[in-house]
């Protein structure tokens, strides 16, 4: 049976820098960062010809296109569940080259979370009447659960209950993402580590999740261009393929709230995602040699490297204990860039460029000959995810 | 007739962000200003980060002649159509300024009936609220407005 | 004890046909659940169809209201001005099988033991 390994490549990557106040909106954001990949693919604006964007996002694509002067679009396309869907886009770019649909597809997330400065879609406007928020809408803000953390705390206290997690133990992922974080200049907590006692005096945003815990809200955008690993040859940068890319919704799913299957304390479409990458990549988890996983709640990043096989069930906090095996040097190096706990919070976009960064050999962080690169988001809701290589 | 409103509906207001900042500015100052680009002299409407011709980000809010022609145009008659605030019948054109963008607003002192395309227009102020002034269209006498540089 | 805000800064339920049911149940004081009249499954939120048996007919159906504490959450910093701050969070698993997420009353937050038993009050 025919699969998209290998079909497609990332050939370029264009970025804005992350801030507190992007002080422009999110459509300028999205021609910069559209704009500078197109340049560093060694593209033109007329060889764009698709489009992938989250359903959220205020700078949709037609207005872009107006923007930038683009001819013509054969391919245009949107995902959802925030961190779920930025590498579900890269999937959707991988079947537009790959059916022939479209040449050079451009994927881009734009967010002004952090000035607030968010513009609206349709989509947005009529995302709350969507049936699936309707539900959430309907029974959990009026008891009070009304952000994203508590929702998660509930999963996430399960998950300690039954696995007798200690305090400390979930503290080593948000000290390792600042390490990496505080060496990488474009990230939000730049030359700003943390230590582990700095984790455990941190306040209790929603017991049990700690604000040293919490993802950093950030202004920015990001944007790659994907085409056939054909066309990559021939072009300006050096190609990374994209190996395997896979989404996944299992029954039960809620976003942050899946509170009504049998089991809650783990994370069922990070698990498929996984089996799903590792089927069409056809390597293993002992192959993979930089893992970019979504990190916007820390505790949630030992329960990801559990489902995607890298260690067993429950022994997810060890992995992580003292930062031994996670950071540069380790066994498996997360989040080189510092990930959304350092560098900032961007629905796993940035996740998904440092792996692109990790495979060309440019990151700031860079693992020594790293070959294969994992990427994993979604995190609490519907998940996706990729293996890339260089 | 000028376009007349409904006291006590309000009436939507545009949506001013960092992008077209500039020209809502010159409007509340009576001026009608479109976006050009710095660098190739492109005039863009509306607003945009940057030049749909050559990507630059640079820009400047050029002062407009205020001259243009009708380029097309409704008639709103049948009330549930239109916009609560407004009185029917009113016309909503399509104005080509002489720069070559073109607006979408309103025809001052002149029944719907008598608007028709090519019709020479040139631009006054409405001030309807202290903080919502717009742009509208008189006929205007003289030369026809040429086409300019798109 | 969870401070009661004023009601107009509370979020309200959002009710459309196929929840209204549950609503109209605590406003009168009584916990239903929704059961499928196809195969007696219950489930909870509230859906047009059974998951199941794929039926589109349910009824609502009396709760006993009683059940454990399966999962929790205290916020220590309000998220929402009608809140008051620390408050609990309580997933509750019923006796018939469906979890409703809750408030809990008059309980110190250290207090709470996962598999707790909990009784519903409205």
């Amino acid at each position: 049976m025919p699969t998209i390994k290998d079909k497609a490549a990332i050939v370029g990557i264009g970025v804005t820098d992350f801030s507190k106040d992007s002080k422009r909106t999110q459509i300028h954001l999205a021609c910069e960062c559209i704009l500078a990949a197109i340049k560093e693919a060694g593209l033109k604006v007329e060889d764009i010809d698709g489009m992938v964007k989250h359903t959220g996002d205020g700078a949709d694509e037609c207005r872009i296109l107006r923007s930038i002067g683009g001819r013509n679009l054969n391919y245009y396309g949107e995902c959802r569940y925030g961190t779920g869907g930025s590498s579900s886009l890269v999937l959707r770019a991988v079947m537009g080259v790959a059916a022939g649909v479209a040449n050079n597809v451009v994927v881009y997330w734009t967010a002004n979370d952090s000035s607030k400065r968010v513009e609206l879609t349709y989509h947005v406007g009529m995302y709350m009447l969507s049936t699936s928020e309707a539900e959430q809408l309907s029974f959990y803000p009026p008891v009070g659960l009304i952000t994203p953390e508590g929702q998660i705390g509930l999963i996430i206290r399960r998950y300690m209950h039954e696995f007798g997690v200690k305090d400390n133990q979930f503290g080593w992922v948000p000290v390792v993402c600042r390490e990496n974080a505080a060496k990488n200049p474009a990230a939000i907590f730049y030359k700003q580590p943390i230590t582990i006692d700095d984790y455990l005096k941190s306040d209790m945003i929603v017991d049990p999740i700690r604000a040293l815990d919490c993802h950093t809200k950030i202004d920015g955008g990001m944007a790659m261009v994907v085409t056939t690993a054909e066309r990559a040859k021939s072009l300006k940068q050096k190609p990374v393929y994209i190996m395997a890319a896979a989404q996944s919704a299992v029954q039960g799913v809620e976003m942050m709230t899946s509170y009504n299957r049998p089991v809650i304390s783990g994370l069922p479409e990070t698990s498929n995602v996984g089996k799903e990458l590792f089927r069409v990549a056809g390597v293993t988890p002992k192959d993979i040699n930089v893992a970019q996983i979504d990190d916007s709640y820390a505790p949630l990043v030992p329960m990801q490297l559990e489902e995607l096989g890298f260690c067993k069930r429950g022994e997810g906090p060890a992995f992580c204990d003292k930062g031994s095996n996670i950071r540069l040097g380790g066994k498996l190096p997360l989040n080189t860039s510092g990930g959304s706990l350092g560098e900032g919070y961007l629905y796993n976009m940035n996740h998904i460029v440092e792996a692109v960064r990790q495979m060309r050999g440019t990151a700031v962080n860079q693992v020594k000959n790293a070959e294969l690169a994992l990427v994993s988001g979604g995190a609490g809701g519907p998940a996706s995810g990729l293996i890339l290589r260089r | 007739m000028a376009v007349e409103y409904f006291k006590g509906i309000p009436l939507i207001r545009p949506l001013i962000d960092l992008d077209n900042q500039g020209f809502w500015e010159a409007v509340k100052n009576h001026k009608l200003v479109i976006q050009r680009c710095k660098d190739c002299g492109t005039y863009v409407h509306p607003p945009r980060p940057c030049c749909p011709n050559c990507n630059s980000f640079k820009k400047v809010w050029a002062p407009a002649s205020g001259k243009g022609e009708i380029y097309s145009y409704v008639n709103i008659t049948y009330e549930k159509v239109g916009y609560p605030g407004m009185m029917c019948p009113h016309a909503v054109v399509l104005v080509e300024l002489e720069e070559g963008t073109r607006l979408i607003t309103n025809v001052v002192d002149m029944k719907p009936e008598d608007i028709y395309i090519g019709m020479p227009v040139e631009v006054v102020f409405e001030d309807i609220a202290p903080d919502l002034t717009l742009y509208k269209f008189k006929k205007s006498k003289g030369v026809k407005a040429k086409k300019g540089k798109r | 004890m969870i401070p009661v805000p004023p009601p107009h800064t509370m979020p309200l339920p959002v009710t459309h046909f196929d929840n209204i049911g549950f609503w109209q149940g605590v406003k009168n004081h009584g916990l239903v659940i929704q059961k499928c009249q196809g195969c007696g499954a219950f489930r909870h939120p509230p859906r047009p169809m059974c998951p199941k048996c794929r039926s589109l007919k349910y009824e609502w159906a009396p709760s006993t209201g009683k059940g454990k504490v399966y999962s929790w959450v205290t916020y220590r910093q309000s998220p929402h001005p009608g809140f008051k701050a620390p408050y609990t969070v309580v997933l509750v698993e019923l006796e018939e099988g469906v979890r409703v997420v809750s408030s809990l009353t008059d309980y110190p937050p250290e207090k709470i033991r996962i598999g707790m038993p909990v009784q519903v009050t409205f």
